[in-house]
């Protein structure tokens, strides 16, 4: 049963590792790129784990400690990364709505 | 089951590494270097249930705290640089 549960969890996961690679490779721009990777992979991530951990509930500690880890640093990652993309000069590509780090005189 | 894990596993580390041999800009090369370096954490953490063997999370856990490491520097050094 636990099993079961566990085998899909981490399908799951590895679907969303699929969407986020595909994301990687499809999307237009640096930022949007970022946001689909990052995003798609961490929620793999959690998925692959936990269900890592309960299929065998002895490694389910350290498998909880990686989680941890993982929902600390990915985002702090993302955010530097794209941080020093914009201050490199990279331009968001046309479409792109509204630009916020450049700092709106309407606001 | 297992074959269908590691099939969506591959494509999902397949198509980050063809953005990085596209991609002529380097923060995009290391956006996806990002990207790629999380799935294979957790890959590492789903081999030590393939070989049932408990130290591939200590693997993992090593690996994604050196990845984020890299990461971080690549990003300070790409912000430095104009």
């Amino acid at each position: 049963m636990m099993d079961i549960f566990g085998y899909s969890l981490i399908t799951l996961g590895a679907f969303f590792y699929f969407l986020g690679g595909l994301g990687m490779f499809r999307m237009p721009d640096v930022y949007n790129r970022l946001q689909a990777g990052t995003k798609a992979t961490t929620l793999g991530s959690f998925s692959v784990l936990i269900g890592v951990g309960l299929i065998e509930p002895s490694y389910l500690l350290k498998t909880l400690l990686i989680v941890a880890f993982i929902a600390l640093t990915n985002p702090v990652g993302s955010s530097v990364l794209a941080r020093a993309a914009y201050l490199r000069g990279i331009k968001p590509y046309g479409k792109t709505v509204v630009d916020e780090y450049k700092g709106d005189e309407n606001a | 089951m297992i074959v269908v894990i590691f099939t969506l596993i591959g494509l999902g580390v397949f198509f980050p590494f063809l953005r990085i041999l596209k991609s002529p800009i380097s923060a995009d090369r290391v956006a996806a270097f990002d990207t790629m370096n999380v799935i294979l954490t957790g890959t590492i953490a789903l081999l030590s249930l393939v070989f049932k063997n408990g130290l591939y999370l200590d693997i993992a856990l090593v690996y994604g705290l050196l990845s984020f490491v890299e990461t971080i520097v690549i990003s300070r050094y790409l912000e430095a640089k104009k």
